[in-house]
């Protein structure tokens, strides 16, 4: 009667430990990469094997708790060594690790294998955002969670891909292997794609590598997984995958949009323009630290609304955006925006909130400063 | 100093300091705060680390609630993110440094002398030093939160350079206070090792002390090889903020994996400084409730002394993702699966040890098991995380919060819990009320589980760890997690309650409180005399 509630009890628990471990939401993701599927198999594998030997062991030791209680009786026997066993219980495991070792290894050496990519891509995280250049074809943008503010507070009801969502993903080939060079400009991130089984740190002074070869086109959704500061929860990464043709065509509209910006560094710009344009690049990249009211955040992030020394010295606020403050958490912003970016949120930011300076800082002018 | 002991033998030397201390006693001792202020006993010392470690629990605890609250549902609620990465850093430096080590040091305080039956630890002057400096660290700590900016916020791992260039400006009153705990983690563990190694009843061989005494010396040594690189590891930060060195700072030419791989140096030994002695408490629990001896006493001790010494080489498993060279990934991948074996060896042990006993189930029991059980499941999901490939799915998402979680706390914390169950009536002279003490272990059993399981299936889905708001998927695992969360943080003031009226009364308990319990502690009156083993006792060793 008492050894079948166990055995009821243990088939129960194992029953119900099946759906559970095929329902998907509940589980690693399969993903779309070769890799991928192993990592997932490898997960099952040792999943199943901790499962088995937990059956076992669980098993034995509920059968003594309820077989040899004082109060049905039991009396204790005396043995209390028995090196036979103890042998065949540190060999056994040993073994099975063994058997485990063999495949995880196999599957370790070709995620390490990033030789022969066709398509290069240099991941760069920053506090809050993640920057991707496809080197060598002069294509380069920020990407930015593009969840509201008013989602996240509650103001609004909130979609689907809440805080996996951003304004620009980063567009992909399918059936290309793709490397990864991973850095950062801050502290370090980690960027993080589970359909792609990629999570690799990204850290300042160092550049990682990963790579990826997608089979299937569609949007793939990921996180920053390393406490990056205040906003690590909200640098969501978002990869499409395009047919290859698709992917080409593509590119080679972001190129020429990249040529035409170019080309607009050596043209004067009204005041009107530089401030629409400036009150976008501010929103996604300024934005998250100095606040969307130029208030900022003292001590760590300061107010850039009503700052007297930004209203007076021009010289002062381009060398703060070119060049960064070092120790502190304003990075130089010289090789990551563009000329026309520059000017125009230098401009933004000294005529909004009331700072009203009337400047209109031209996109030749920062041209020729970042050539010095 | 009247040494009646026979000649070179290691107890003469202690035997004198114990005069010594005897001497002043002619003095009437100092009443009130001044007591507890100046004491070198080691029981009312062992009780001050435990009654410290109680407070920091719940300190700590409410921290975790405050987490627990702010991610009950989607959306950000109560606290600003700012406010919550503070909360999680706060609830892992306390919960590891001010919970959980001065608890089991506590236990060592009051029970390692009781049962090597030596008349008070080695260094007792040493030994009041060594815990009041925790209050001062920790309330230190603790005020870095009022300061401009706040306090902690980068993970109770201060991964550099979120800890140095981009921290709060009170930081170095955090590496300040840290330092200070450490250096009363290490005078304590140079106390134990003292005590263990020179005042062993006579007759009593290394391989006849109870395992809570083996696994206590085997942590103490630990403690000493690594809170010393801990201290090297904040020296570094305090320089890089306020010396402008650049040990982690790239733009300097500085490494901030340096940094990772520093910490983790210390930080591995750290978490089986964290287990070793909860091994100790359940191997000392189990036998005496399945009265029968220990199975494999031997390879318990060995097994103990094999993880000692793997901890120092599986470091970089908490860094596969940070692009070590292959080599390196393999390395650590391997001596990591090794870990598994001493830890087997460990559970089979326990289990067997019940096989044909004569099983009761008194409250300390219950926690025992409950710790094999729940321990065991941690070990398991510890191997899957050991396996390098997978781990760059799993790695920094909850189910390694999950992990770690059940080894702290259906482990550690279940056999501190365990150990205070089983020696409260040796400390009090009562029995804890059984009654009061099943419904903390079911509540704890219940929220403990209710907590940390889903916490697995959420980090397989894809939640990463430390973030203040989560996509819409995660919702239901979190709303049960946090009510887990409540209940038992909720569950522990039954066992404040329980602790409380075990002090003021309760069934009496005899010297030896429980039938089947064997060490020297047992020997001694209930509750325990303030002076214990002035003579040194008549200890038989079992037959091997």
């Amino acid at each position: 009667m008492r050894k079948s509630l166990v055995w009821m009890t243990g088939c129960l628990g194992f029953a119900l430990m099946v759906p559970l471990a095929m329902a998907n939401a509940w589980n690693m993701p399969v993903g779309v990469t070769d890799v991928s599927r192993e990592i997932h198999s490898l997960h099952m594998i040792i999943f199943w094997i901790c499962v088995v030997i937990g059956v076992v062991v669980f098993g034995v030791m509920f059968y003594s708790l309820f077989r040899f209680r004082r109060s049905q009786g039991a009396k204790a026997s005396n043995f209390h060594e028995n090196t036979t066993v103890e042998v065949i219980w540190t060999a056994v495991p040993l073994l099975i690790l063994v058997g485990m070792a063999i495949p995880a290894t196999a599957t370790l050496k070709k995620m390490y294998d990033a030789s022969d990519a066709e398509l290069d891509i240099m991941i760069t995280g920053q506090q809050w955002r993640w920057r991707y250049e496809y080197l060598g074809e002069d294509v380069a943008f920020n990407s930015n969670m593009s969840t509201p503010r008013a989602q996240i507070q509650g103001d609004e009801p909130r979609g689907e891909h809440y805080l996996l969502e951003v304004d620009e993903p980063l567009v992909l080939p399918v059936n290309r292997k793709v490397r990864f060079l991973m850095t950062a400009d801050d502290v370090i991130h980690s960027w993080w794609v589970p359909d792609l089984a990629v999570k690799q740190d990204t850290i300042p002074g160092f550049i990682n590598e990963n790579w990826v070869r997608i089979n299937e086109p569609g949007i793939y959704r990921g996180q920053c997984t390393e406490l990056c500061g205040m906003d690590h929860g909200f640098m969501p990464i978002v990869v499409e995958a395009l047919e290859e043709e698709e992917f080409d065509a593509w590119l080679a509209e972001r190129k020429e949009a990249a040529e035409q910006e170019a080309m607009g560094v050596d043209r004067e710009w009204e005041l009107e323009e530089l401030m629409e344009r400036g009150e976008a690049v501010y929103g996604s990249i300024c934005a998250s630290c100095h606040q969307a009211e130029g208030q900022g955040a003292p001590p760590a992030f300061p107010a850039l609304a009503d700052n007297q020394q930004l209203i007076d010295d021009l010289d002062w606020h381009l060398d703060k955006i070119l060049n960064g403050v070092s120790g502190s958490a304003m990075p130089a912003f010289r090789g990551t925006l563009n000329p026309v970016e520059i000017a125009a949120v230098t401009t933004w930011t000294r005529n909004a909130w009331g700072n009203d300076t009337g400047d209109a800082v031209q996109p030749a002018e920062i041209a020729e400063r970042l050539s010095d | 100093m009247a040494p009646k002991l026979p000649p070179h033998h290691p107890l003469e030397q202690s035997t004198s300091a114990v005069a010594g201390g005897q001497a002043s006693a002619h003095h009437s001792p100092p009443r009130g705060i001044m007591r507890w202020l100046l004491t070198t006993n080691h029981k009312e010392i062992g009780s001050l680390y435990l009654i410290f470690s109680l407070v920091m629990f719940f300190i700590g605890g409410i921290f975790a609630l405050v987490v627990r609250a702010e991610l009950f549902q989607p959306g950000l609620q109560l606290v600003q993110p700012e406010f919550f990465n503070q909360m999680t850093t706060m609830h892992g430096l306390i919960m590891v440094f001010g919970a959980v080590m001065p608890a089991f040091t506590g236990l060592a305080n009051w029970m390692i002398p009781l049962q090597v039956g030596a008349p008070d630890m080695a260094l007792p002057r040493l030994n009041n030093f060594s815990f009041w400096l925790l209050p001062v660290a920790f309330a230190l700590l603790l005020s870095t939160m009022l300061m401009p900016g706040g306090g902690p916020n980068f993970g109770w791992t201060f991964y550099a350079p979120l800890s140095t260039t981009y921290a709060p400006p009170s930081t170095t009153f955090f590496i300040l206070s840290l330092h200070i705990a450490g250096i009363s983690s290490i005078l304590g563990a140079i106390n134990i090792v003292a005590t263990i190694l020179n005042m062993r009843a006579p007759g009593m061989r290394l391989m006849d002390m109870p395992l809570f005494v083996w696994t206590w010396l085997i942590t103490a040594f630990l403690l000493i090889a690594v809170m010393p690189v801990l201290a090297g590891v904040i020296t570094m930060m305090l320089m890089d903020i306020n010396f402008g060195t650049s040990f982690f700072n790239a733009a300097g030419g500085g490494d901030p994996v340096l940094f990772q791989h520093l910490f983790w140096f210390f930080g591995h030994p750290e978490v089986y400084i964290m287990i070793l002695p909860a091994f100790g408490i359940v191997s000392a629990i189990i036998p005496t409730f399945a009265r029968k001896r220990l199975f494999g006493y031997a390879s318990m001790v060995y097994a103990t002394a094999s993880i000692a010494v793997l901890s120092f080489l599986v470091w970089a498993h908490h860094m596969f993702v940070v692009g070590l060279p292959l080599v390196a990934e393999l390395f650590f991948m391997y001596t990591t699966m090794l870990i598994a074996v001493p830890t087997g060896v460990k559970v089979f042990n326990w289990i067997t040890t019940l096989f044909r006993g004569s099983i009761t189930f008194e409250p300390p029991m219950l926690f025992a098991l409950a710790f094999v059980v729940l321990f065991t499941i941690g070990g398991f999901s510890g191997l899957m995380l050991a396996i390098a490939p997978a781990d760059f799915q799993y790695h920094d998402t909850y189910f390694v919060v999950a992990h770690f979680h059940y080894v702290l706390v259906p482990g550690a914390v279940f056999a501190i819990m365990a150990g205070v169950y089983y020696w409260l009536p040796k400390w009090t002279g009562h029995y804890p009320n059984v009654k009061l003490s099943q419904w903390h272990f079911w509540l704890s059993v219940i929220g403990v589980n209710l907590t940390f399981f889903p916490m697995h299936f959420s980090g397989l889905a894809g939640m990463p760890r430390r973030i203040p708001d989560y996509a819409l998927q995660f919702a239901d695992f979190n709303l049960v997690s946090s009510l887990g969360a409540l209940l038992f943080g909720a569950s522990q003031l039954v066992f404040v309650a329980v602790v409380i009226l075990c002090v003021r009364g309760g069934e009496k308990a005899p010297a030896k409180a429980w039938e089947g319990a064997e060490d020297l502690e047992w020997s001694v009156p209930s509750p325990a005399p303030l002076h214990t083993f002035d003579t040194p006792p008549n200890f038989r060793p079992h037959e091997h």
